[in-house]
């Protein structure tokens, strides 16, 4: 039998085993099992309050389970000190609902943050890589500005850049386009594809807009034309590596392909579908 | 009976949180990486930015307390030994419970709405999320710089308070200069000194932890924030006040 820290094979990024979460006496969290494989994107979609974003804080390990066991790289991280996940938490980028940009830093300073814990960069090279970042986003302008001088969007792509900057190995995003008007979406859309495609990034992704969810499963990034297109195109069919969990009120609903979501019976998934 | 269970079960955990937190806070003093830029920001901040309001407390309380005394003393004929009964009551006792109340009612609410904030807005978490812990970043600079900015505090207040006294004492009772500062400063003991110092330095660390632990445990957005700076404000000043006795109680026992 495999030792609790080996149970996750090399493929498995992220892996959650009968993971329950409550607070203050009430269930957040049920049960819930799943593995995000590598390079592979799961889309996490739920009601308001159905426990997606505490689920992308367990895998970070900025919560803990009240039982089950969460593995992250081969490691389980459900029972480390703070301290302990550190190093692991080096491996993801998250990038949060509101941003959660440093008010005090510059756009520049912001993005930087993410290589302060990678000491042997030096200060022209993390310059270089934080323009870099900036660029990926197309915000290299607003380097210098405040978070309180960016609108909404422009906001969440500086939190892209903070994420994607020192290149982590899974990327966590909570509601990215949540709010923002349908073009800024569709930009932030573009970049998580991009992101999807060029570096084959292990993402979790929690949203409740359906439309972005099926442009994640149903486009790619093609380099040579730097657009996106369908993944019928030319006759091909293109694997996105993007896979659906539908959470309901703390339960797993639904797990597997857009095709199956799709044609899915269940009542609460046709309604929330619909 | 289960409300006054779950009330009592909530403060326990509280207090416990706040231990936690303060023995972290001072652990990290002693462990990298070290936040100068932050620790000298927080000084600054502290320190510097609570200067107006501290020589304005100490300039007045002096003056009023030189008022008061002289008042009493004229009855027995010796308003000569206002500026003693000044110097005693500002380096003991006022001048270290008034500077850390106001730095307290700045700094403390301060703290909290700021760690408030970020952790609504979730900048706590992505901190962690960074890699950065909360606690070096945050909490331990802002009580080396209070640790080291109350106690200076405290004494400008003091000597502020004394000018106050010789003002109402020279302008008001008519009381001769040397007279005034020779009492006063005959009268000072180095157990007076001990006391006027040891007290902002305890009340420093419940000036900021207070603040810190208040602004890390917010919740309920932006209604939450303002709930934890207020407080954070009251808890701030109640345990500087009953502190204050203990500190007193002990301090006389020690040097008796």
């Amino acid at each position: 039998m495999a030792t609790p820290a080996t149970q996750a094979t090399q493929d498995t990024i992220v892996e959650f085993d009968r993971v329950s979460l409550g607070f203050g006496g009430k269930p957040v969290l049920e049960e819930i099992s799943f593995e995000l494989k590598h390079g592979e994107t799961k889309i996490i979609l739920g009601a308001t309050g159905s426990g997606k974003s505490v689920l992308l804080k367990l895998a970070l390990g900025l919560l803990q389970p009240d039982s089950g066991r969460i593995w992250v790289l081969g490691q389980e991280i459900s029972s480390l000190h703070e301290e302990e996940l550190f190093p692991i938490r080096q491996r993801f980028g998250m990038v949060f609902q509101e941003g959660a940009l440093f008010d005090s830093l510059t756009v520049g300073e912001n993005v930087s943050y993410a290589l302060e814990r990678l000491g042997e960069l030096g200060a022209e090279e993390a310059e270089r890589r934080v323009r870099e970042a900036l660029r990926f986003v197309e915000l290299e302008q607003a380097i210098e500005k405040f978070p309180s001088e960016l609108s909404g969007g422009m906001r969440r792509r500086v939190a892209i850049a903070r994420a994607l900057v020192s290149e982590p190995e899974i990327m966590l995003y909570d509601s990215p386009t949540a709010g923002l008007d349908p073009i800024t979406a569709n930009r932030i859309v573009t970049l998580i594809i991009k992101r999807r495609d060029v570096s084959r990034v292990s993402s979790l992704l929690v949203t409740h807009r359906l439309q972005d969810a099926f442009e994640l499963a149903s486009f790619y990034y093609d380099p040579g034309q730097e657009k996106l297109l369908p993944v019928g195109t030319n006759g091909s069919r293109r694997e996105t590596h993007t896979r659906f969990l539908v959470l309901r009120e703390g339960e797993i609903a639904f797990h597997g392909r857009l095709e199956e979501l799709v044609a899915a019976r269940d009542p609460y998934l046709k309604k929330f579908l619909a | 009976m289960g409300l006054l269970n779950d009330l009592a079960k909530n403060w326990v955990l509280a207090v416990q949180e706040f231990i936690l937190l303060s023995i972290r806070a001072v652990r990290n003093i002693f462990r990298s990486p070290h936040y100068m830029t932050d620790v000298l920001r927080q000084m600054d901040f502290i320190g510097f930015g609570s200067l107006p309001i501290v020589v304005l407390t100490g300039f007045f309380t002096g003056a009023v307390l030189a008022l008061q005394m002289s008042k009493t003393l004229s009855t027995f004929g010796e308003t000569s030994i206002t500026g003693q009964l000044v110097m005693l009551s500002l380096v003991r006792e006022l001048g270290p419970v008034l500077t850390s109340l106001m730095v307290a009612g700045r700094n403390s609410s301060g703290i909290a709405s700021e760690l408030g904030s970020m952790m609504v807005s979730e900048q706590i978490d992505a901190m962690r999320a960074l890699g950065t812990d909360p606690s070096k970043k945050l909490v331990t600079p802002r009580l080396l710089a209070t640790v080291v900015m109350l106690p200076m505090l405290t004494i400008i207040s003091d000597f502020t308070g004394m000018l106050g006294g010789f003002a109402t004492s020279f302008f008001m009772i008519h009381l001769n200069p040397s007279q005034y500062w020779t009492s006063a400063l005959h009268a000072l003991e180095f157990e007076d000194i001990f006391q006027g110092l040891v007290k902002p330095f305890v009340f420093a660390f419940i000036v900021a932890l207070v603040g810190c632990y208040k602004g890390l445990t917010t919740h309920g957005g932006t209604e939450g924030v303002g709930r934890s700076t207020t407080q954070a404000v009251v808890l701030a000043s109640v345990l500087i006040l009953v502190s204050d006795f203990f500190i007193t109680k002990i301090i006389l026992a020690v040097l008796n």
